[in-house]
């Protein structure tokens, strides 16, 4: 693995007495697509939550590009270039998938409500750059047709490869999926794999993704670490977390394959 | 070239609107019986709060945010202007760029609870705010005037190079604030159609996803509020102006849930729809107090508005610009070349309203 980009140490955070997660060391390296996995309620949201600044950690830090962020304000995070995505979609349900593709640019945009309001300095020009910029995402990700419909019409699978789109447009470094093949099939969840790896390639993306689909993670990871009850139980490529007892006895049950190849 | 025929289409309407504000004062003065200056201080006040009611629908309508004290902010702008020149003889001008600045600064304190409470909570905060300003100003009669309310104030001017004009007539003070409509329209599209009016957007749709895209709440609610407050306070300064004088029974807690009732009946959400339910609310209120059958019953306004925002969430809850809207989508997608009409209006389906 490369230069560590992201590097969480020891974070620990509780809920009312319930340990969500529990003293998690994680690394994700420039690059890299690593994995977050674990049954439900294992803690893997609650790490996205915590490294958006969306949850306030008891104990640990949370380091990226060798700078601390664990005190950073949330609204902060993705203009340090960490963009993520949701579980159940957070999309802007009355815009169009362009706005929501637009609003992805905000950290890139410039500003300020009497600038806007007068359309000085370049503020058209800035708005021409960002649909541009919006339309070749929305091509790229094959969304040409549903560009000005508004989203809440929109399918599920579509509305989170919108947010996908949202997320990549704001240049980030690194990318946190939280289950991207929700909603999605067989044949969907691979053909998302690929375009989560030809995204990473043209982009130079580090990517973190939590998944329940295994043969989804098994695939597309270069690294896997697991989860349960919030607490790091093993990691390491697909091969070696696939064959660690431990794994195989909290998480992937009995018997192996068929979770694996289903 | 779609954007530019998008944008096009959208504009159409306030062009025209323009050109008819332009052209009822000439028109009026043709219509025997009719005296032109009353109908044109009624419409001058119409206007004025219609720049209440677009100010006030960027912060409900766009950012989500609820104010029931608007009226506060009204009465800050108008007494600010109207003490600045009755005591102090400032230009107009002058007094009323204080008045909005004042306002302003003051929207933006009172947005920082938005910043904690939300919904209900939030609509009680305001509704303090807009009940206690005009106890303060009678509390603070010797130099507001008291319940009294102040009296006489100068016409307002506007110096113009070496030429001041100076505005004396209700047709005048009609231009005034026709002008002024026209700028603060312009203003508020091109804020709620720009990065600034997309951070409002999201903070409404989704403060999870606002946050997630960088969208700072503290800022983004805080100009949400003293932007809305700023219309109100320049269309308080024009108030006290157009009236020649003001008192503290102008700017009652009914006057906020008019400016609420006006917007909500427009549409929230739409520029348009503040403007249309500013101009309806004003005209129906002075025609119902004039109405001869119901001269002994004062309030029946206030029925009527009640029933008017019931009617409204019920049966429009997108008001007349969403009326407007659904009229739109379907004439463009009458039928055509054989294909259904459903499709093309899905195929039309259109963004956040603005």
């Amino acid at each position: 693995m490369g230069a560590a980009l992201l590097e969480i140490k020891g974070l620990t955070i509780s809920f009312g007495g319930l340990v969500a997660v529990d003293g998690l060391d994680l690394a994700v390296g420039t690059g890299e697509i690593v994995g977050l996995i674990g049954p439900n309620g294992a803690g893997k949201t609650t790490v996205f939550n915590c490294v958006s600044r969306f949850y306030e950690p008891d104990r640990g830090t949370i380091r990226f590009k060798d700078r601390d962020i664990t005190g950073a304000r949330s609204h902060e995070i993705i203009r340090f270039g960490i963009a993520r995505t949701f579980q159940n979609v957070e999309l802007c349900r009355s815009m169009t998938t362009l706005e929501n593709l637009l609003l992805g640019q905000h950290v890139v945009m410039r500003g300020g409500v009497i600038r806007d309001g007068l359309r000085l300095r370049g503020a058209g020009a800035d708005e021409a750059r960002a649909t541009t910029r919006a339309d070749e995402m929305i091509e790229l990700l094959g969304l040409t047709d549903h560009r000005d419909r508004v989203v809440s019409v929109l399918p599920f699978r579509l509305q989170k490869l919108v947010e996908l789109g949202r997320a990549l447009v704001s240049k980030p470094a690194l990318l946190l999926l939280d289950e991207p093949t929700a909603g999605a099939d067989h044949r969907e969840s691979q053909a998302l794999a690929d375009l989560i790896r030809r995204m990473r390639d043209r982009f130079d993306l580090s990517v973190l993704v939590v998944e329940h689909d295994m043969s989804f993670v098994m695939g597309l990871c270069d690294r896997l670490y697991v989860l349960n009850f919030g607490r790091r139980i093993a990691a390491g490529t697909p091969a070696q977390v696939r064959s660690d007892p431990v794994v195989i006895q909290a998480y992937l049950g009995e018997p192996e394959r068929e979770v694996v190849d289903a | 070239m779609r954007w530019l025929r998008t944008r096009r289409r959208v504009l159409a309407p306030y062009v025209l609107g323009a050109a008819v504000l332009l052209l009822i004062p000439p028109l009026l003065g043709g219509i025997p019986g009719v005296a032109p200056g009353y109908v044109l201080y009624l419409v001058s006040l119409a206007l004025i709060y219609a720049i209440v009611a677009i100010g006030l629908g960027i912060l409900i309508g766009h950012t989500g945010q609820i104010s029931l004290g608007h009226a506060g902010f009204f009465a800050i702008g108008a007494y600010t202007s109207a003490l600045l020149t009755l005591r102090l003889g400032l230009p107009f001008v002058l007094a009323l760029v204080v008045a909005a600045s004042l306002s302003a600064a003051i929207g933006f304190l009172l947005g920082l609870p938005a910043l904690r409470l939300s919904g209900p909570y939030l609509a009680v905060a305001t509704l303090g705010f807009g009940l206690a300003i005009p106890q303060l100003v009678v509390w603070q009669g010797s130099w507001t005037g008291g319940s009294s309310g102040l009296h006489g104030l100068p016409p307002a001017s506007l110096p113009l190079g070496a030429l001041t004009i100076v505005f004396r007539t209700d047709q005048d003070y009609y231009y005034l604030a026709a002008a002024v409509l026209i700028l603060l329209t312009i203003f508020a599209r091109n804020v709620v159609t720009s990065h600034t009016g997309r951070a409002f957007i999201a903070i409404r749709d989704s403060e999870t996803a606002a946050r997630a895209m960088g969208v700072d709440l503290v800022r983004y609610k805080t100009t949400a509020f003293a932007l809305s407050a700023l219309y109100a306070g320049i269309a308080g300064g024009l108030y006290a102006h157009v009236l020649h004088g003001i008192s503290p029974e102008d700017f009652t807690v009914l006057l906020s849930v008019d400016f609420l009732t006006m917007i909500v009946l427009g549409g929230l959400g739409s520029v348009g729809g503040a403007l249309s339910g500013a101009l309806l609310l004003t005209f129906l209120q002075n025609a119902l107090t004039r109405l001869p059958v119901v001269h002994d019953f004062k309030n029946l306004y206030i029925v009527v508005l009640g029933a008017i925002l019931i009617l409204t969430i019920a049966f429009l809850p997108r008001g007349l610009a969403g009326v407007a809207r659904s009229v739109r989508l379907r004439w463009a997608a009458r039928p055509r070349d054989g294909a259904s009409r459903v499709d093309q209006i899905v195929e039309l389906g259109e963004g956040s309203g603005v």
